[in-house]
């Protein structure tokens, strides 16, 4: 799956096959291997770990008396982390404490429920890092995206079926034009695509912010902002039963990820993504169009975190409000990185991030660890994944320095 | 240059394990044993809105009156912060798993998701602050008339005001929001009739529901911004009805104070001169809305197996909503405006003159 495996089918001959990246390419950082993403997580666990042993009252009260006792300091230190992490475990995973076997297991459909959103996000993310786009706007497309799916959600009348599928449908379609406009732009007049996303991240969310002004958004007898509540027959259904919050999105996840993967490695529009990533120049010699590339990947992009937009409304939240994307367009990059931009890497990563999220609730109100540490152990996550790379750089530049 | 640079890293790095050593030569306590004895194994939790427990706003006072139930019942708590909106529901079902008995959650944006615990959870009971569309035996709503409050500081506010123009804003166009403002702007109307003048309001305007807002609770610069304007246009007291955003009111008010001008603000929701860190010296009063106190009776109430599902409303009455001490300002408000006030509660309370406002909680 990495990207010197591309197959090269007759039709592709003429075009360059993505090389090798060598050891200084900075995209190495995109597609390094699948151990330093694995090291990343255990690192940035175990500082966590510590952070939350420093921070902890009773080891600080122990520690006032470290030369006194030093093991009260230590097994205090190890008590706070072990008990953190154990919640956290507890609440992603599985929770022996449940009375029946459905709240025991109750955990683990959560963090594939809060999974959801992130892996759709996240493919959008890594799908246009693939083509050597930085894309930061997953955001702003989510909340369209969103935006879109609830207001045919809410506002339309249609047979059981028809409905969800016209959400979907709406919610794709949303995010889609949101991440054109940029392709579109880009291509057009080389304007860089960091800078039209995080713009239009914050025209995005003004903008559902008015719309919840107005009364149309708004719930009937209400002025706040959050909308009414979507049909019954626009919502995913539940995959398994009314006990659990996992619905069909997941499995709109998954179909995503079996789908982008057969895009990227399968496809001739992938492979020609790919060679426009790896090198603009050789794919627009070898009869790529570039710019068509910008626009497609873009496109793409945005109808995947469309469909994140769209898991939330029809999936968990149901209603509008201008909080609907968290802040899972911007884990989406994080996301994608720790996967490697690869599908089922972004996969397996949102899943990672799920349980942190849903670990983290768990964490905070079992051992009142303060949830900010989940949002430090992400942000490690990302730091080590970036930092080989980095690390290598730098060297190069000294040597060449002292040279 | 890179090893002076590890040298500097190296003291710095010494100082600090230097301070670990000597900060870690105290004694070790006697092991007398733990005898925190639980006085009641009721368990109260509390999951905030976005707005986090340190908002110096309604999630904090809130999570107070939590702490102080703790601490006067000695019962056990558990508190939840919620990041974004999403995780209102993981954290409010989370509560319930870990078999809290009552569960208060704070904002009306948490309502729909309380609703949906609740009817999950029928053996559970919950709390839900500022809010009262929720109509279930397990759920008990708290909200405030915080327009009879905002009455007595709109008064307030037109009886001390030189140039004639007082002034309010708000932070979102949302009823816990407008229902301040228009207490406020009637507030001032009432004085104006009272006593013959003609305070103008600026900032609201009650009958068409049309006013300032900064569509955030956040952004202070804005709301500095907003302030200066009011400030420009004549306003000598200000009420901020924007959360943290309201700093920026604070720096405002100092800076036109600094250059000559003698203009004071009111605070919302808490008594600004114990959260303000500065410029507490210009607040004329605040308009309190007692969470803290209510929150804890009704955890109390329930840790006496004394739940009901009838909602609270902090009216001038119960001392759920008040006017704070005017403290700095003592010598700007007269004996006779700060007569006129508490007789102006008095008439509230009595039902003498009666508080309108359509943001306002219906009993």
């Amino acid at each position: 799956m990495s990207a010197s495996t591309a197959p090269a089918t007759s039709d592709q001959v003429s075009a360059p096959p993505p090389t090798e990246l060598s050891a200084e390419d900075p995209r190495r950082t995109l597609l390094g291997s699948t151990l330093q993403s694995v090291l990343a997580v255990v690192v940035a666990l175990i500082l966590g770990g510590l952070l939350i042993a420093v921070t902890d009252e009773r080891v600080r009260q122990a520690a006032g008396y470290f030369f006194a006792r030093p093991g009260d300091t230590l097994s205090a230190m190890w008590r706070a982390a072990s008990s953190a992490y154990i919640a956290m475990f507890y609440g992603a995973v599985y929770n022996p404490n449940g009375s029946t076997l459905a709240d025991r297991l109750y955990p683990l459909t959560e963090t594939l429920t809060v999974a959801t959103p992130l892996i759709l996000a996240g493919l959008g993310v890594a799908l246009a890092f693939r083509a050597g786009l930085f894309n930061i706007g997953a955001q702003g497309q989510i909340l369209i995206g969103a935006t879109l799916a609830a207001w045919v959600g809410f506002a339309w009348q249609l047979p059981v079926g028809l409905h969800l599928l016209a959400v979907v449908v709406a919610g794709a379609a949303g995010g889609a034009v949101w991440g054109g406009i940029v392709g579109l732009i880009k291509a057009r007049t080389g304007a860089h695509e960091v800078i039209l996303t995080i713009m239009l991240n914050y025209v995005a969310l003004n903008l559902v912010a008015w719309l919840l002004t107005l009364p149309g958004f708004q719930r009937e007898g209400s002025s706040n902002p959050i909308s009414p509540p979507v049909a019954d027959t626009a919502m995913f259904p539940k995959l398994l039963g009314d006990h659990f919050r996992l619905h069909w999105g997941f499995v709109v996840a998954v179909l995503a990820t079996v789908a982008v993967a057969w895009l990227l490695n399968r496809s001739t529009v992938g492979f020609e993504l790919r060679a426009v990533g790896a090198n603009p120049r050789a794919a627009r010699t070898a009869g790529i169009s570039v710019t068509r590339g910008f626009v497609v990947v873009m496109l793409l992009a945005g109808l995947l975190a469309g469909l994140a937009g769209t898991a939330q409304i029809a999936g968990t939240e149901h209603s509008l409000t201008s909080g609907v994307a968290a802040s899972f367009g911007f884990d989406a990059i994080t996301v994608a990185l720790l996967g490697r931009s690869r599908p089922w890497g972004t996969f397996f990563a949102g899943i990672l991030y799920g349980a942190f999220r849903a670990g983290g609730v768990t964490m905070q109100s079992m051992t009142g660890t303060n949830i900010d540490i989940v949002l430090v152990v992400q942000s490690l996550i990302v730091l080590f994944v970036a930092l080989p790379p980095l690390f290598k750089f730098a060297t190069r530049r000294s040597q060449e320095a002292a040279a | 240059m890179t090893t002076r640079r590890l040298r500097t890293l190296g003291t710095l790095g010494l100082a600090g394990v230097t301070g670990l050593v000597l900060a870690g030569c105290g004694a070790a306590p006697d092991n007398a044993g733990d005898s925190s004895a639980q006085a009641s194994d009721f368990k109260g939790c509390i999951v905030s809105d976005d707005g986090g427990f340190q908002d110096r706003s309604f999630n904090q006072s809130s999570y107070e009156g939590l702490k102080a139930a703790e601490e006067h019942k000695g019962i056990q708590i558990s508190q939840a912060e919620s990041q974004s909106e999403t995780e209102f529901e993981p954290n409010l079902t989370s509560m319930a798993q870990q078999g809290c008995n009552l569960t208060v959650s704070v904002g009306f944006l948490l309502a729909d998701t309380t609703k949906k615990v609740a009817a999950a959870n029928p053996d559970k009971h919950f709390a839900i602050v500022d809010d009262n569309s929720i109509k279930a035996d397990n759920v008990k709503p708290i909200v405030y008339n915080t327009a009879q409050a905002a009455f007595l500081a709109g008064y307030l506010a037109a009886g001390t005001s030189e140039t004639g123009k007082v002034a309010t804003y708000g932070g979102m166009d949302i009823p816990t929001v407008t229902v301040f403002m228009d207490g406020f702007a009637d507030g001032v109307k009432y004085y104006n009739e009272k006593n013959k003048a003609d305070v103008q309001v600026l900032g609201w305007n009650k009958d068409s529901q049309n006013g300032t807002f900064l569509s955030s609770f956040q952004d202070s610069s804005k709301a500095k911004t907003v302030t200066q304007n009011l400030i420009g246009e004549g306003a000598d007291v200000v009420l901020p009805v924007a959360g943290q955003a309201a700093q920026g009111t604070v720096d405002a008010v100092t800076e036109a104070n600094r250059s000559g001008k003698d203009v004071r603000l009111i605070w919302p929701d808490t008594d600004g001169y114990e959260t303000l860190d500065a410029g507490k010296e210009f607040l004329l009063t605040s308009v309190l809305k007692e969470m803290s106190t209510s929150v804890e009776d009704v955890v109390t109430q329930a840790a006496d197996g004394n739940f009901d599902n009838t909602q609270y409303v902090g009216t001038l009455e119960n001392g759920g909503v008040g006017l704070a001490p005017y403290h700095d300002q003592q010598d700007e408000v007269s004996e006779d405006l700060d007569k006129q006030v508490q007789q102006l509660k008095q008439d509230i309370i009595d039902g003498k003159v009666t508080v309108q406002s359509k943001n306002a909680p219906t009993a």
